[in-house]
């Protein structure tokens, strides 16, 4: 029967029109997950609000956790004075209270045992997991030196176990935010203006009148701040121009949709440079007054036409004129948004410079509408001893390769765990806490060598993830409805902070991080880096310092304070210096030059796919997190697997029909793991398919999620890797289809 | 007074966030909801247009499934709200049937379950879940008797459309196109 809960569904007007939220799943008779699910409603007056901040994503929204009179956590809602979300959560995080319902949940700490020899988890104390863990990490600092043991984190539960690692002696952290997501826009802008972007971004996007994102997807990924003020500047009549192969969510609401040929991103760019300057359609007083190298990139692009940028991009040079010329009738109201997962080609950081350059020329950096300044306020620290010095870390083993990596990068860290590869320093052991790496980190046999290589791992997380499997010891994390973590402060329009309390008791056995890292840190003699009892101490500490507390935090959750570093935007002629090694927005890039990296971005031919073979494109789900959110049931409920998105035309030859389950196979040979279902669709080029990342987990206590979608971390095995700091390019991988169920290997 | 929705389509994003929120204020089971998100595509590429839709009952004026509802358990109250008394409903799925919009659900407890409003909220002056969460503010609720009210104010500068106009069910959820 068709119902609306049927994925696919065809409109009354004849266009396809597939529905979500509405998986087609048969009620089992259960009880339902909410423990009171005899009530329909209960009123906001019968039940008590906790001060939360969400950690779904990393957007760090602050709301209210709902908690009825029978103790359920009921419903999570926006805090109004919040700048992230003004009062409105996005999917995630409202669905947050399916992460603590999660039945799947990891309930009591397990240790890696072999039984007739077969390895198994079984569960322990606290007592005897962290005691394992204290002794491994004793050990390895006896042994090889503290530095020897890394931490692989994202999120909250990282702040608590850097403490724990800088106390212990180790520099040796990594987390994929750098080399898998943000890190070469940092580098990029950061040439250019002397400033990262950091998050929240600081763009202006509700004054904006023109937003040009280019495989930004905003609505898609729903980073909750940016998406409603893209909604405000679209109320505003705002003007849109989306670069993407795919016509995204946002490219649908765009005035021009550019279906760029993948890889080809800076000769367009180059482009809209040479039309701003040749066209004399650039800022000029702003750029005489606070730019250098202008002379220097007005020849570098003195060839970069449209036309040549046309053979290319596929773009039509016409459109390449018109778009540049309404972000000049903007400007300085005009964002060319950085993007924030960037790791496409190996030249992201260039990228990056050339979208940089490009916003230099419209004036758009410290200016209503453009880019405003950020400021944040500083949270005291709490009286500790130094952090001992540390001997080597995971920039002593680069030889001076990617100078421009200021994070951990994740991929060095691996390959120092393998031996084979002959670095310098060897990392022994791991923690890994809030990140799912074997979705996470491209190049699964690189991943797969280094946790074979190492002698022990020991896996913080809320959730049975992949990566518990390859655990040594799963000390199971309290979500962030039943813990405190440090106090968000975040850099916006105006400096503000939030509290995250808990709303109710930690489900199971189930401890927050803070504790954990204190266990740990105690039993390896660390006691004076935790010189209080609970972490509810510390942060009334801090916060009476910031001129508030702990109570009047838990009835206001956010409090918001005064900027005292000046203006959002620059004065008509201020006198402003850029945090560059000029003083000025390097147009052209000194600080690269010097590095031998070119000052100026060039385009650089990438390869294409093969007959037969389409480029993995990947992007996100408005209402998933990553590989972590997949299995949360409120979450699950709304999308319940991933598509690959095929052009018509293409499903033609290989005659695909909606919804028909492929396995998707690699350039070099790798099948998914899993099938994944076919999404024909006019939205895409022929030359690229796309998914949604975060699917085709493997762990089978992952109830709702296992074995659903294809993923498309394990399809990526060419890595492009940017030499400017280490971050792994993704984006250069080829897929073709399986029809049939492939021929598995049995181990004997 | 006529309570209505408008639901900006240049905005919507489809995030299913309006789901989730009626999900959780409303008790709805997880594998049900009174709302959801439809996309429907149109054009080929790279001519394409995609509309996305936050949909609901449309508390319809002339509503069948009232009409055919055999114990009366589906009845109007103030403000055109379309209701279901569940204790009064025998589960039958006459009026599943009889809705255009497909907006309602067999509730697993044995009745009919279906958007109310979140009239439960109106009494105490908030709006509803789905109002109150949209990231995209792209929903607007109101009595479409007050000039003043934020549908009726939506309704006024804009183009819109209403679903299947020719069921004659009178519809109150309007799409702004």
């Amino acid at each position: 029967m068709k119902t609306r809960r049927d994925f696919i569904k065809i409109s009354a007007a004849g266009a396809g029109a597939a529905t979500l939220g509405l998986s087609s799943l048969s009620w089992k008779g259960a009880k339902n997950l909410y423990a009171s699910g005899d009530q329909e409603s209960v009123s906001d007056e019968e039940m008590t609000a906790h001060s939360t901040y969400c950690e779904v994503c990393f957007w760090k929204c602050a709301g209210w956790t709902y908690v009825d009179k029978k103790g359920s956590v009921r419903k999570i809602i926006g805090n109004d004075d919040d700048p992230h979300c003004n009062g409105r959560l996005c999917p995630r995080g409202t669905g947050g209270v399916g992460m603590y319902n999660d039945e799947d949940r990891l309930k009591t700490p397990l240790i890696r045992e072999t039984v007739n020899g077969k390895q198994v988890f079984r569960k322990a104390s606290w007592e005897e997991a962290l005691d394992l863990v204290a002794s491994k990490m004793s050990d390895v600092r006896d042994k090889y030196g503290p530095e020897a043991f890394a931490l692989f984190n994202h999120g909250s539960p990282g702040s608590h176990f850097k403490h724990l690692f800088h106390a212990y002696g180790s520099g040796n952290e990594g987390e994929p935010a750098w080399a898998q997501c943000r890190g070469p826009r940092e580098v990029g802008f950061g040439a250019t203006f002397g400033s990262w972007i950091g998050s929240p971004e600081p763009t202006d996007i509700r004054d904006t009148k023109c937003l040009v994102l280019i495989g930004a997807h905003i609505g898609e990924n729903m980073h909750n701040g940016q998406v409603q003020e893209m909604s405000t500047a679209i109320d505003r009549g705002a003007t849109i121009i989306t670069v993407d192969p795919r016509l995204s969510t946002a490219a649908s609401k765009s005035k021009y949709w550019l279906p760029i040929k993948p890889s080809t991103d800076i000769a367009l760019l180059l482009a809209w440079i040479h039309v701003l300057i040749y066209e004399d359609l650039f800022d000029k007083e702003y750029i005489e007054k606070y730019a250098i190298g202008f002379e220097q990139l007005k020849e570098h692009v003195k060839n970069k036409t449209p036309e040549w940028a046309y053979g290319i991009t596929t773009i039509n040079p016409d459109l390449i004129r018109k778009t540049a010329r309404e972000m000049a009738a903007a400007a300085p109201a005009a964002i060319v948004h950085p993007g924030r997962h960037v790791v496409w080609y190996g030249d992201d950081s260039q990228r990056e410079r050339a979208i940089a350059i490009l916003n230099a020329l419209l004036g758009s950096w410290g200016r209503r509408g453009g880019f405003y300044f950020k400021e944040a306020i500083p949270v005291p620290k709490y009286p500790q001893p130094k952090y001992p010095h540390h001997k080597w870390d995971w920039k002593d083993n680069l030889d001076g390769k990617y100078p421009f990596s200021a994070m951990g990068i994740t991929t060095e860290l691996l390959k120092a765990s393998i031996p084979e590869f002959g670095y310098k320093h060897q990392i022994k052991s791991w923690i890994v806490a809030g990140t799912n790496l074997p979705l996470t980190i491209p190049n699964k046999e690189l991943f797969q060598m280094a946790a074979d290589s190492v002698d022990f791992i020991a896996v913080v997380d809320t959730m049975p993830m992949d990566i518990t499997g390859y655990a040594d010891v799963i000390l199971p994390e309290c979500t962030y409805l039943e813990r405190y973590d440090y106090i968000r402060s975040a850099p916006h329009r105006e400096p503000s902070i939030a509290l995250r309390a808990p709303a109710v008791k930690p489900k199971y056995e189930s401890k927050p991080s803070w504790w954990i890292a204190k266990q740990l840190g105690e039993r390896l003699g660390l006691g004076d880096y935790y010189n209080y009892n609970d972490i509810e101490e510390v942060l009334d500490w801090q916060l009476k310092k910031m001129g508030t507390s702990l109570e009047e935090m838990k009835k206001i959750g956010v409090k918001k304070f005064p900027r005292k570093s000046g203006g959002l935007y620059l004065l008509p002629n201020e006198d402003y210096e850029f945090n560059t090694s000029t003083g000025k927005i390097e147009l052209y890039s000194f600080e690269f030059a010097d590095h031998g990296f070119d000052p100026l971005p060039n385009f650089t031919e990438h390869p294409q796919p093969e007959e037969g073979f389409y480029r993995l494109i990947y992007g996100r789900a408005p209402m998933h997190t990553f590989s972590r959110t997949s299995n949360n049931p409120n979450l699950w409920d709304l999308m319940d697997e991933n598509s690959v998105w095929v052009n018509p035309k293409v499903a033609d030859i290989w005659e695909l029909k909606n919804g028909q389950k492929v396995w998707l196979q690699n350039q070099d040979g790798v099948v998914s793991s899993f099938p994944i279902k076919v999404r024909v669709t006019e939205r895409i080029r022929w030359d690229s398919v796309y998914m949604v990342h975060g699917f085709g987990h493997n762990d089978k206590k992952l109830s709702r999620t296992y074995g659903r979608g294809a993923s498309d971390s394990e399809l990526i095995t060419n890595v492009m890797i940017d030499p400017q700091m280490g971050g792994t390019g993704m984006r250069g991988n080829f897929v073709t289809f399986i029809k049939e169920k492939p021929i598995e290997e049995v181990e004997s | 007074m006529r309570y209505a929705m408008a639901i900006d389509t240049k905005k919507c994003v489809g995030c299913g966030d309006c789901v989730v929120a009626c999900q959780t204020e409303n008790n709805v089971p997880i594998g049900y909801c009174r709302d959801w998100i439809v996309e429907s595509v149109a054009g080929s590429y790279p001519n394409v247009e995609i509309e996305l839709r936050s949909e609901r009952c449309n508390h319809c004026d002339n509503s069948p499934c009232v009409r055919c509802c055999p114990t009366g358990a589906s009845h109007i109250v103030e403000g055109g709200i379309v209701k279901v008394t569940h204790n009064e409903c025998i589960g039958c799925g006459a009026c599943i049937q009889s809705c255009p919009y497909d907006a309602r659900y067999s509730h697993p407890e044995g009745y009919v379950d279906k958007c109310t409003f979140c009239d439960h909220r109106l009494a105490k002056g908030q709006t509803t879940a789905c109002v109150a969460v949209c990231p995209t503010s792209c929903l607007y609720f109101g009595d479409l008797e007050d000039p003043n009210s934020d549908v009726s104010k939506a309704l006024k500068n804009r183009s819109w459309k209403v679903l299947a106009p020719e069921a004659g069910t009178k519809p109150q959820l309007y799409f702004l196109t």
